[in-house]
């Protein structure tokens, strides 16, 4: 089991590890999963990202090499700047989720440690010559500041992260460490990640701690977190079945890329453009109080199988059930009626909009 | 009075033939904060390791098994009321269900607290 740098300290905090995609990872600490959660929505949160794997793509044609394998544009992508993407296959499904930095010299990507080996095969092989990619193995850390409080904390601490927005990213050395702060995260907040040396991390991460409203939190928060923001899961809501349309990440697609339909899978990617994908991931509100998890069958009013629960659980913010899955087009609209099928029983449940928890994303 | 122990890590406290049954300390703090149970019925009657309940916290959902033969006599809605309870005091006011014992030799198999505070340690 791989440990992050963060490791000693996790266990110093008191958190409760478990492995996750072969990394041994906090899942709580002793707050509670509830307090962390709240910590995030409320001032900060503290999470260790470190398990996320970061790589360079560098050669001058890097961004045309990139741009071959996702949706996305990246050639246009300006310095400073960061975009969400997915690596396509040509059936026009998800290899994985990924953001994608243009920090000028280079490209900065970080990928889901469950699909970094697969990701960095299929990048590697597509690579023209001249392009080459830089594994960040043990020597970088990835620290996520995520919440409210957030941007002022880091603000006191690196200055030239004052007029960044979201999705935006720049390069400062605190105390003489150089430091990579963006304005990403995957809670729905505002907040930022920050990528620094391994050895550096335990002393920012406690540098950080020591300050009031900043609260360590583990995979279970940073995972309602995500689901009530509404966004994807790799493993879970996309995979190598689903394509980023039924997935609801069309609006990660710019429309030059759609014009040019030049990336793996766009015949399909931009047929389900055109004539609207044969099922979509929705919100689905359990009128209960019974939690619908991964894998819950969905069935119409008449009994009739439309799809399948891919994310669910319990929201701290709403106090209250919430699940995210894939239902036949026909199923979409918002306020439909639907069946969840719980341990045998039928739970009425209906279709809403995502995100379950507006984001408050700088903007 | 006595007090049983299971690997499902469920108690059961004995008095006659009425036992009072509930998830351990440490079961509830493993599971985290239970935000959902489900419970059976008064009269709904159970053969050792039936399923007879869920709790479910805010990560996972975890069954309840009937630790031993018997008929629901009285079912803790205050539980299913406010899940949150189950972690306040797992093993004092919110115990699960009052079931009535049909093989009270049943309790034999089970451990008692230094048996079970080795399982856990």
């Amino acid at each position: 089991m791989k440990q992050t740098p963060l490791h000693a300290l996790h266990l110093k905090l008191g958190a409760k590890m478990v492995p996750f995609a072969g990394w041994e990872m906090p899942v709580s600490y002793p707050a509670g999963l509830m307090a962390e959660h709240a910590a995030c929505r409320d001032g900060a949160a503290l999470f260790d990202v470190s398990h996320m794997c970061q790589v360079e793509l560098r050669g001058i044609n890097r961004a045309v090499a990139l741009e071959a394998l996702v949706p996305a544009s990246i050639v246009t992508l300006q310095e400073g700047r960061a975009r969400y993407t997915t690596l396509t296959n040509e059936e026009g499904a998800i290899i994985d989720d990924l953001i994608v930095s243009n920090c000028g010299d280079y490209l900065y990507l970080v990928l889901n440690a469950s699909r970094a080996n697969v990701d960095i095969a299929h990048i590697e092989h597509n690579l023209p010559r001249g392009v080459g990619l830089v594994r960040h193995y043990e020597d970088l850390a990835l620290i996520a500041l995520q919440g409210p409080a957030a941007a002022k904390i880091i603000e006191s601490i690196a200055p030239v992260t004052a007029n960044l927005i979201c999705m935006q990213t720049a390069a400062q050395s605190v105390d003489g460490i150089p430091m990579r702060f963006s304005r990403v995260g995957y809670t729905g907040e505002d907040g930022f990640e920050v990528a620094l040396p391994a050895e550096a991390a335990t002393g920012f991460a406690e540098r950080l701690l020591a300050l009031p409203g900043v609260t360590p939190a583990g995979l279970g928060a940073r995972d309602t977190l995500r689901m009530e923001a509404g966004l994807c899961l790799y493993g879970q809501d996309i995979d190598e079945t689903t394509s980023p349309i039924e997935a609801g990440l069309g609006w990660a697609i710019q429309k030059s890329r759609r014009t040019a339909a030049d990336f793996p899978g766009a015949a399909r990617i931009t047929q389900e453009l055109e004539t609207g994908p044969s099922r979509r991931l929705v919100g689905i509100l359990p009128e209960g109080r019974a939690p619908a998890r991964a894998g819950t069958q969905i069935t119409a009013a008449d009994g009739t199988p439309i799809g399948q629960v891919t994310s669910g659980g319990f929201s701290p913010t709403l106090q209250q059930p919430i699940s995210m899955g894939y239902v036949a087009a026909a199923h979409t609209a918002d306020g439909t009626q639907v069946t969840l099928m719980v341990r045998g029983k039928p739970l009425p449940a209906r279709v809403t909009p995502l995100p379950f928890v507006p984001h408050r994303y700088k903007r | 009075m006595s007090t049983y122990y299971t690997e499902d890590h469920e108690w059961l406290t004995v008095e006659g033939d009425i036992a009072t049954i509930g998830i351990t300390g440490h079961a509830a703090e493993q599971l985290g904060e239970v935000v959902f149970v489900e419970l059976k019925e008064v009269g709904d009657s159970f053969d050792q390791g039936d399923e007879m309940g869920v709790v479910e916290s805010v990560k996972a959902a975890s069954e309840i098994y009937a630790p031993v033969d018997g008929e629901i006599t009285e079912a803790n809605t205050v539980i299913a009321d406010e899940p949150a309870k189950v972690n306040e005091d797992p093993e004092g006011d919110s115990w699960f269900y009052k079931i009535k014992l049909r093989d009270p030799e049943q309790l034999e198999a089970l451990m008692d607290k230094a048996a079970y505070d080795t399982l856990i340690a």
